[in-house]
């Protein structure tokens, strides 16, 4: 039997847009939680961060911690027990997350895209090589190249250089004209545009070439040298690691698996950010990347309208339209180019769990068939990785979503509390 | 001929009618395999719940051990054997019962003492009073099994159609776009939809639902059965759990098995995953900590003897039916294909055909 506990407002997930909603809703409710897998909050943008007590992420840890809202760390929600309830797992056992709103704030994760050699040792996601650097993996003297796309490769590649690596150059597959017009909207947004000097600062002398991408990881045991190509130019560059992803993917599949809309890869909300299932919000990255400020005014929305004060939410939406039109514009400058889709060859793996080449998928017209007469999608990541790619290089829909959401102890799914217990014929 | 479906049946039919020569073609309204093929564990076992039943799943699964060597690596036949596992005195009678039938007929089998019982499968829980080693039982991919038969087909006289077929008429089948297949003979092996297009059919849906782990090499050895499953799976009531437990070819454990009558909707129940994985952990306690992947469910297609469906529909020149496996559908496709075949050409069967004929299960018969 597990535990079972009641909310007036559970959130999941406890980044930003996860931090915003709690804040907001515990100022007007009182029993608000925030459930997470990390043992710590933050997302993968805030944890971790060497926070002074003047940044953002200081400010609403402050403001969270005078709230009385209790943080279940360490913990992931891995499928619906029955109405308003979720069921999730710890290290310690099994629980019940009884709600009467929901707001789910699961975040995104790096998209990451096929090319020969990307399964070599120390080709890492941008995120992920900065998040090692992070728990203490020595960068310092090692030469890396950062290569993909989206904002958060230059972020990626300021951090790797604080920690001591030399970046060897930072290739954006997106092209000078789209990032030009791009720039032109950070010009109206003051704090990103001072975001993006700082950054700029952080990286003087590192070459940030657009137009250019990895063609193929080479090495023998493990990564030796990427080899970029840009127009019809390809050449190699010796490194010890390439920090490689392609702007973010949405993590809607807790979402999908309680049944709220899912569209395009982004889950449907209205104006006060409900989904298309009755007290179920959703904010921040699953509705659409949009990047930190808008996590931050979608989990404020969510939170207020969760706690039965929509007119509060209401002051925002100025904001929050300001912001996602800043967001679509990412997603037009940042768009993946055709010319990505035939970077794999017939032999180069698309699915990292179980061993799954292109060539072998490319026999099958659908997810579906490809999933089950090749096994791609069906290992321990359930998807999460080879997915998205597949969705791009193939264009197949991707959506299908099975509990648990995420991979469990069996005893996990042996311990209800709803319904009768099992009776044994 | 046209053969309605592509799932393990329908393309066990097609390579069998090919080979013999005849024009098939093949109409999927999805993949193939992708209806209860996929859902399903692809477990080859010899059963006794009648004579009937015996004959074709022991005809069946020789032609399996026939078609051996010629199977792709990708439908991963694993000779694993079976032990069916007895808790109790009385499940040890059970074994004795069994181990006699199969003698009979010359089906190996082995009686296991705790010993050799502990010996073959270390990690069951202790206290088990003995086992039946059924060392010809197998384990296939069905889903891959379903594609390299049609392969086989299609690399002889066989066209696939993708589309649905809305309607059996006397000169073919008619295709939800309006366009008709033109045939002498038409098969209906559409598994659970097969009775929307054979109206009359006395068939029900029969929910299951199987839970896949992380990979586990070695931890389990053979398909493991327990014998409280004649007590569960073969009883018609509403709903039953079993320890079923079956080594993948990657090292997983695919964890069942559970039977639902009356329930329609595809999604998954926490409650009978709940009941399933207790019951497996009572016998492999060790499975409690191990990651548990994905769940999910399928519809097997019951008839009210448990036995499926084969041969000519009453009333009915042209059309014929093969369907109605239960859960028996990946080993006793090949039989069924054999029977079918056996029919159409007016050949002598290897087994009695006649437990297997539709008109036991039309409700028309019975009016």
């Amino acid at each position: 039997m597990s535990e079972r506990s009641e909310f007036d407002v559970l959130v999941v997930g406890g980044g930003p847009a996860g931090i915003a909603a709690a804040c907001c809703a515990a100022e007007a409710t009182p029993r608000v939680a925030i459930v997470d897998d990390n043992p710590a909050l933050g997302g993968q943008i805030w944890r971790d961060e060497p926070a002074p007590s003047t940044s953002q992420s200081a400010i609403w840890y402050q403001r969270l911690a005078r709230l009385p809202v209790q943080i279940i760390a360490g913990t992931r929600a891995f499928a619906q027990a029955g109405p308003h309830i979720l069921v999730a797992e710890s290290e310690d056992g099994v629980c019940e997350l009884a709600f009467r709103k929901l707001i789910l704030a699961t975040g995104a994760r790096e998209r990451f895209l096929p090319f020969p050699g990307w399964t070599l040792p120390n080709v890492m996601g941008a995120g992920g090589l900065q998040a090692l650097a992070r728990s203490g993996l020595t960068m310092r003297g090692k030469k890396i190249v950062v290569a993909g796309t989206g904002p958060l490769l230059l972020a990626a590649a300021a951090h790797l250089r604080q920690s001591g690596a030399e970046i060897c150059l930072i290739a954006e597959q997106a092209s000078r004209r789209h990032l030009i017009v791009f720039s032109v909207r950070l010009v109206c947004h003051s704090s990103k545009l001072q975001d993006a000097l700082a950054l700029r600062r952080e990286l003087a002398g590192v070459p940030y070439l657009t137009s250019c991408w990895p063609a193929a990881a080479q090495g023998k045991e493990k990564l030796e040298s990427v080899m970029l190509r840009r127009g019809a130019k390809t050449w190699s560059v010796d490194c010890d690691y390439l920090a490689c992803g392609f702007h973010l993917v949405p993590n809607t599949e807790l979402a999908a698996l309680l049944g709220c809309g899912v569209e395009q890869g982004r889950v449907r909300v209205d104006d006060l950010q409900q989904t298309t299932v009755p007290d179920v919000h959703c904010a921040g990255e699953p509705t659409g990347i949009g990047g930190l400020e808008l996590s931050l005014v979608e989990g404020q929305i969510a939170g207020h309208a969760a706690a039965g004060a929509p007119d509060a939410a209401r002051g925002l939406f100025a904001k929050r339209k300001g912001l996602r039109r800043f967001a679509a514009g990412m997603d037009r400058a940042f768009a993946l180019r055709p010319q990505l889709r035939s970077l794999p060859q017939a032999d180069t793996l698309v699915c990292r769990c179980e061993d799954v080449p292109l060539g072998r998928l490319r026999e099958h017209s659908s997810w579906r068939a490809a999933k089950l007469l090749t096994r791609c999608g069906m290992g321990p990541c359930q998807g999460r990785v080879c997915a998205p790619a597949v969705e791009f290089l193939l264009g197949w829909n991707v959506e299908s979503v099975r509990p648990p959401v995420f991979p469990v102890r069996v005893e996990s799914l042996t311990t209800t509390v709803t319904g009768a217990p099992p009776t044994l014929s | 001929m046209v053969i309605i479906g592509a799932g393990i049946i329908g393309a066990a039919c097609a390579r069998e009618c090919a080979l013999a020569g005849l024009r098939v073609a093949v109409v999927e309204a999805d993949f193939v395999g992708g209806g209860a093929t996929a859902a399903g564990m692809g477990h080859i076992v010899v059963m006794d719940d009648s004579e009937p039943q015996f004959a074709l799943t022991r005809y069946s699964q020789q032609l399996w051990r026939e078609l051996a060597s010629e199977l792709p690596a990708d439908v991963e036949y694993m000779a694993c054997g079976t032990i069916w596992v007895a808790a109790d005195e009385q499940e040890m009678q059970e074994v004795r019962r069994k181990h006699d039938f199969y003698g009979a007929r010359r089906v190996p089998t082995e009686i296991l003492d705790p010993r050799a019982l502990y010996e073959a499968e270390p990690h069951l829980r202790p206290g088990l009073v003995g086992a039946l080693l059924v060392p010809e039982d197998l384990v296939i991919y069905a889903p891959c099994a379903a594609r390299f038969l049609l392969r086989q087909a299609q690399a002889r006289n066989c066209d696939l159609h993708m589309g649905t077929v809305k309607g059996i008429r006397e000169d073919g089948v008619v295709l939800q776009d309006g366009s008709v297949l033109q045939a002498g003979t038409v098969v209906n092996a559409a598994g659970t939809w097969a009775k929307e297009l054979t109206p009359g059919l006395e068939m029900r849906p029969r929910k299951g639902h199987l839970v896949i782990t992380d990979r586990y090499p070695g931890f389990v050895r053979h398909q493991l059965v327990e014998l409280g499953y004649l007590k569960s799976a073969h009883t018609l009531t509403a709903e039953s759990f079993a320890f079923n437990v079956q080594p993948r070819i990657t090292g997983q454990l695919l964890i069942g098995s559970s039977r639902q009558f009356g329930v329609e909707e595809t999604s998954v129940d926490n409650h009978i995953i709940a009941g399933m994985l207790a019951r497996a952990c009572q016998y492999l306690p060790e499975l409690s900590r191990m990651s548990a992947i994905r769940c999910w469910t399928g519809f097997r297609a019951a008839t009210p003897d448990k036995l499926p469906v084969i041969g000519k529909c009453p009333g009915h020149e042209h059309l014929y039916l093969a369907t109605g496996h239960e859960g028996l559908g990946i080993t006793t496709s090949l039989g069924t294909a054999r029977l079918l075949l056996d029919q159409l050409l007016n050949r002598a069967p290897a087994i009695p055909l006649e437990p297997y004929l539709p008109g036991r299960v039309m409700e028309t018969a019975h009016a």
